[in-house]
């Protein structure tokens, strides 16, 4: 393992606007997740998991530091990749509080449009979303659009739509926010058994109590620093 | 890779489709429009071929007879046969009025002719030619005209004997052909009581009426009823003689004027129809700018209805070009859906308008181009705006 795979952050800081009015979001953070590996990010609003997420998934900038993903230095004081519309498509998996599928797809595209969009032909596209659909228990919902699917249907179809890539590396944002307890729950014993399986670090950023005994290792998150805790990790055997 | 935007039309199509309905009514306004241009200049057109002329004479420093009026005396001809090239001429008289047909008031141009020369309708089709030199008419079924209708004209009855097509004046109104001499009189003709108050002030004047003189009473009061005009002379030229030539032989001898084919159709689409061909572009001018901002706020619309799902798209790694074809494409989409209605529409109710509608194949191609341009044009708004989506919108603030 080591510095090889997984998400690894020396030093990130992230300062928004400048002067008077900058907010310095992130301060110096460190962070290590390990492939296969779930980790919990938690802290009051407004602490920076946002933009931590953010500078992890490329759409913003740090202000400096160094990040590693999958065993690529991605930024190191500025980023170390031509594309990073192609370091999302191919190497980040995201998942969001709602589940933001696209309306006009069945769940089956929905799943197949990254490999489609990464270049792959249609059938082998449509095969690998199939199969993901299945490992989540959703194939029997692939020809059902968005809006005919239940929140907990919609919610394992986006964490499909997550691992179609085969990335290395997940970033979920509050997945379980919309969800009651008990498919809360549900969605993190996938995370974990999906993790294992496909040896993905991911990343869950939440506030929800329900959740957090069921990270072994957590982030605390509190003015832009990040403190490592030990979690419960428990709750997750069935 | 699929269609994105084939796949959004699919899935909201009665949207799309009703959008596409009422956005190709409106183009199907638009072709109609052009097709009503068309047919004017179509009509006049067909009204110069059917008067079977290649010179038309009337009088000097007029654009007659058509667009403006003209008054020949009726002897004209006589001179114009004796000039060289000209191998026939002969006396026509036009003069828009109402006629009745079984009691109801059909507004018509009445066409004076001689049979058997140009000024008499080509075709017909239906029925014979005028044989009788008094109350035969020919008429244009438009008006809704029918063999052994009777029309009357001032204070003669007619009998329809033969019906034509697509016989219009250039202001749309159907033509009624009768022989020269009944329409001189109806177009000239006064009524009853200024006939005999015209004798009786005749009569009363001492100069006119000189117990001296026999018969001298009886000669006035004839040349005062009898009508000696016509609105113009139509020629036709002969074999080997070149209609400008001709004319300008027409001109220099006879103080007349006289206008080639070509002259006068530039005066029935140039002068004539300006007019109308002005207003007329003046629709289609409105008529596209309304499409386009209906085609322009519908796709924005759709657009701005789908921000999150594009800031997604992008967040998972859709090319900005992607995004800007799907939009491009379902703006093509629905100009396309527009053009197939109104193209429908515009051949379905053509032929209900009262004047002939020309819808020109080439006037449609034309149109496509336009509707897809407009497409284009309008999709730009809600690409901008879908390019402006920031993908770190998409992960949650
Ligand atoms: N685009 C931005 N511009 C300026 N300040 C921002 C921006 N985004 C977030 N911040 C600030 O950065 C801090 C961290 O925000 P955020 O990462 O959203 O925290 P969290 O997700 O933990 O609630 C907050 O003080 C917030 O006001
Ligand atoms: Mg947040």
């Amino acid at each position: 393992m080591g510095l090889g795979a997984g998400i690894h952050l020396e030093g990130v800081s992230k300062r928004y606007g400048a002067g008077d009015t900058a907010v310095d979001a992130l301060k110096d953070v460190n962070m290590s997740v390990a492939p296969g590996e779930v980790v919990g990010l938690i802290g009051p609003s407004g602490s920076g998991k946002t933009t931590l997420l953010k500078c992890l998934g490329a759409v913003i900038e740090p202000t400096r530091g160094r990040m590693t993903l999958g065993g690529e230095v991605i930024y190191d004081n500025g980023w170390q990749i031509d594309d990073r519309r192609v370091l999302r498509r191919d190497r980040i998996g995201f998942i969001f509080q709602a589940p933001y599928l696209i309306p006009f797809l069945d769940a089956i595209d929905n799943v197949a449009l990254l490999p489609m969009l990464a270049g792959r032909p249609n059938a082998e596209a449509r095969a690998r979303a199939r199969e993901l659909l299945e490992a989540l228990d959703v194939a029997h919902r692939a020809q059902a659009f968005p809006s005919e699917l239940s929140g907990g249907e919609q919610q394992r179809v986006s964490i499909a739509r997550a691992l179609a890539n085969r990335p290395p590396v997940i970033l979920a944002d509050e997945p379980t926010a919309p969800l009651d307890s008990e498919r809360g729950l549900a969605v993190m014993r996938i995370l974990h058994q999906l993790a294992g399986q496909y040896q993905t670090a991911i990343i869950v950023v939440t506030h929800d109590e329900k959740i957090i005994p069921t990270f072994k290792r957590i982030y605390a998150i509190r003015d832009g620093r990040t403190v490592e805790e030990a979690g419960e990790g428990r709750g997750l055997s069935a | 890779m699929i269609s994105l935007a084939g796949r959004d039309i699919l899935h909201s199509w009665s949207k799309f489709a009703l959008t596409g309905l009422g956005l190709g009514l409106l183009i199907g306004v638009t072709f109609t429009m052009a097709g009503v241009y068309r047919g004017m200049v179509d009509d006049a057109k067909v009204l110069l071929n059917n008067s079977g002329a290649d010179l038309w004479v009337v009088q000097k420093d007029t654009l007659g007879p058509y667009a403006e009026s003209s008054s020949l005396h009726d002897d004209v001809y006589r001179g114009i046969l004796g000039i060289p090239g000209v191998a026939r001429a002969a006396n026509v008289t036009y003069l828009t009025m109402q006629v009745r047909r079984a009691g109801a008031d059909v507004r018509a141009m009445v066409v004076g002719f001689v049979p058997g020369e140009p000024g008499e309708p080509a075709f017909l089709i239906a029925g014979r030619r005028v044989t009788r030199s008094h109350y035969e008419a020919v008429a244009d079924l438009t008006a809704g005209f029918a063999l052994g209708d009777r029309i009357r004209i001032r204070r003669h009855d007619y009998t329809v004997v033969g019906l034509t097509r697509r016989t219009v004046s250039s202001g749309g109104d159907p033509m009624v052909f009768i022989p020269l001499k009944d329409a001189q009189e109806a177009q000239f003709l006064k009524d009853n009581d200024a006939i005999v108050s015209e004798r009786a002030r005749t009569a009363g004047n001492p100069a006119l009426n000189r117990p001296g003189v026999p018969g001298l009473l009886d000669a006035i009061e004839a040349s005062q009823t009898s009508n000696r005009n016509v609105n113009a002379v139509l020629v036709r030229v002969a074999v080997g003689h070149a209609p400008e030539t001709v004319a300008e032989e027409i001109r220099r001898w006879k103080h007349v004027q006289a206008f080639t084919r070509a002259q006068m159709e530039d005066i029935l689409i140039a002068k004539l129809i300006a007019n109308a061909a002005k207003q007329i572009g003046m629709f289609l001018a409105i008529l596209t700018i309304v499409s386009a901002a209906i085609v322009a706020f519908i796709i924005y619309t759709m657009t701005l209805g789908k921000i999150r799902e594009i800031a997604v798209l992008k967040l998972i790694g859709t090319h900005n070009r992607t995004i800007a074809t799907m939009i491009l494409q379902q703006a093509l989409g629905l100009g396309l859906i527009g053009f197939a209605v109104g193209k429908i529409a515009a051949t379905l109710w053509g032929p209900a308008f009262p004047r002939y509608v020309l819808l020109e194949p080439w006037d449609a191609v034309i149109g496509f181009g336009i509707v897809m341009l407009v497409c284009v044009l309008a999709s730009t708004l809600a690409i901008r705006a879908a390019l402006a989506v920031d993908p770190a919108a998409a992960i949650g603030g």
